[in-house]
């Protein structure tokens, strides 16, 4: 079994390679992990993950300036539904589109738009640090307790048009989506790579998750 | 709600851990990696590597450290010192850093700011301020470790760096580096309630209540710590459960 995840220069993509290296290797039958952009590669993951730092649109323009990159994702995923997980703007990345420096397509695959945090004045912006998160029971959110602590750093959140797709939120002090979950695509806007015991658990979660 | 972070800082001379009193008289207190695994282990919230090593030959010892950490600790971890150009903050993004602080080469050329923010996102980058009083004018910023004087006024420098893209500003106050009589409450909340990004307070913490005064009078949304963990003063569970009980939101 094959899991890719995408480089496409994001900077997070050695703390996310690093932790899910370690939860792997303490599975029975672990993955074979590929970081890798070459499409032939993508098209023969059985899971994939996307990392994601930085602006909308700058990530969105480093995956499409790889030939093939974006199509072979969508194969797999769309096409072949092939478990996904997208973390922070690998997350966002699934909008129909993002507000941040003015209006840009995502990939259209869950529907609702990135929009900025609507905060009061004494609030910081980015939303920066551990905070609460509250969920939907699922197997993707196995052996985590309600209102867990889990890093985020983000200045935008992706607003899902269907309730249904936002399983996990958190406060600040307005309601953000902290995850979101529509048939075999995740994404957590938290990042569990830096979020010590309880982010290994979502990485195991998401190794062990089979979506029908 | 959103946790007051509470992160150990150290001190690498040559991959060595060590922590000043006034940025002199330099004691060693250890292995970083191994440091680094005992402060996530208990609970510290980030971790912060500030490199004090003079020469550029030994740049590739503090990578190792770096690169070991990363494979052993899963929060947050932020290099700086000696930062100067992109490529300095790629390799150490490379290595497995988080986010990047950048202290004297953001002064003497302000365009690296939002470069650099352009490039990794503002959540990578930290702008590192020394800052020291300057009578009652507000506080001027040093460079170069704090050896050289500038007469950029902090508050204004601050406000400049968040706009052009700085994710978070880490705030020492010279003035109290190394003395453990609480960090400078006036200098934090003065930066702190000008700008939008969050302030990480810096210098002076010598007590429990001190990191208490840093959150209520500083207004600092995360409180750095260097000697008062290495020599087991304090542990950072002490730190939670003091701020805890004054019920100020922690990770626990």
């Amino acid at each position: 079994m094959k899991l890719v995840i995408i480089n496409y220069g994001s900077g997070n993509l050695h703390s996310v390679n690093k932790a899910f290296e370690v939860v792997n290797n303490n599975l029975e039958n672990p993955y074979e992990i590929i970081v890798t952009n070459t499409p032939s590669e993508i098209l023969n993951a059985d899971k994939l993950v996307l990392p994601g730092v930085g602006a909308f649109q700058d990530c969105k323009n480093a995956i499409h300036k790889i030939d093939g990159l974006f199509d072979s994702l969508e194969q797999v995923v769309i096409g072949e539904k092939k478990a996904f997980m997208g973390i922070c703007v690998g997350m966002q990345l699934l909008a129909e589109k993002s507000l941040e420096f003015g209006e840009c397509e995502g990939f259209g695959w869950i529907p609702g738009e990135v929009i900025k945090i609507e905060a009061p004045a004494d609030y910081k912006i980015p939303h920066m640090g551990w905070n609460e998160v509250t969920f939907r029971n699922h197997e993707l959110l196995n052996n985590i307790s309600q209102n867990t602590d889990f890093y985020f750093v983000h200045s935008y959140y992706f607003r899902t048009q269907k309730n249904d797709n936002c399983i996990a939120t958190t406060k600040y002090p307005n309601p953000i989506t902290a995850a979101v979950l529509k048939e075999n695509i995740f994404g957590t806007q938290f990042h569990p790579e830096k979020s010590h015991n309880n982010g290994k658990q979502i990485i195991a979660n998401f190794l062990e998750w089979e979506p029908s | 709600m959103l946790k007051k972070r509470i992160i150990p800082c150290l001190d690498v001379d040559r991959g060595r851990v060590v922590k000043g009193v006034n940025f002199v008289d330099l004691i060693d207190a250890g292995d970083p990696v191994e440091q680094a695994k005992i402060y996530n282990s208990e609970g510290a919230d980030e971790l912060c590597f500030l490199d004090i090593t003079a020469s550029s030959d030994d740049r590739e010892t503090l990578f190792e450290v770096v690169k070991k950490t990363a494979e052993n600790c899963f929060i947050p971890l932020t290099v700086g010192g000696g930062v100067r150009t992109i490529d300095d903050i790629s390799r150490l993004l490379h290595h497995g850093a988080d986010k990047v602080s950048i202290n004297t080469a953001a002064v003497e050329n302000i365009d690296l700011v939002a470069k650099a923010a352009k490039k990794y996102g503002s959540s990578t980058i930290v702008i590192a301020v020394d800052a020291k009083k300057n009578g009652d004018k507000g506080w001027n910023i040093f460079t170069h470790g704090g050896r050289k004087p500038t007469d950029i006024d902090a508050l204004e420098y601050c406000i400049e760096v968040a706009n052009l893209g700085a994710g978070e500003i880490l705030l020492t106050s010279m003035d109290r580096d190394g003395t453990k009589i609480g960090f400078d409450n006036d200098l934090l909340s003065t930066v702190s309630s000008s700008i939008d990004i969050p302030v990480i307070a810096s210098g002076g913490v010598g007590n429990l209540e001190h990191f208490v005064e840093g959150v209520l009078k500083g207004g600092a949304s995360a409180l750095l710590a260097a000697s008062i963990f290495h020599f087991g003063e304090y542990s950072i569970k002490d730190v939670k459960t003091y701020l805890a009980e004054q019920n100020i939101a922690v990770r626990i």
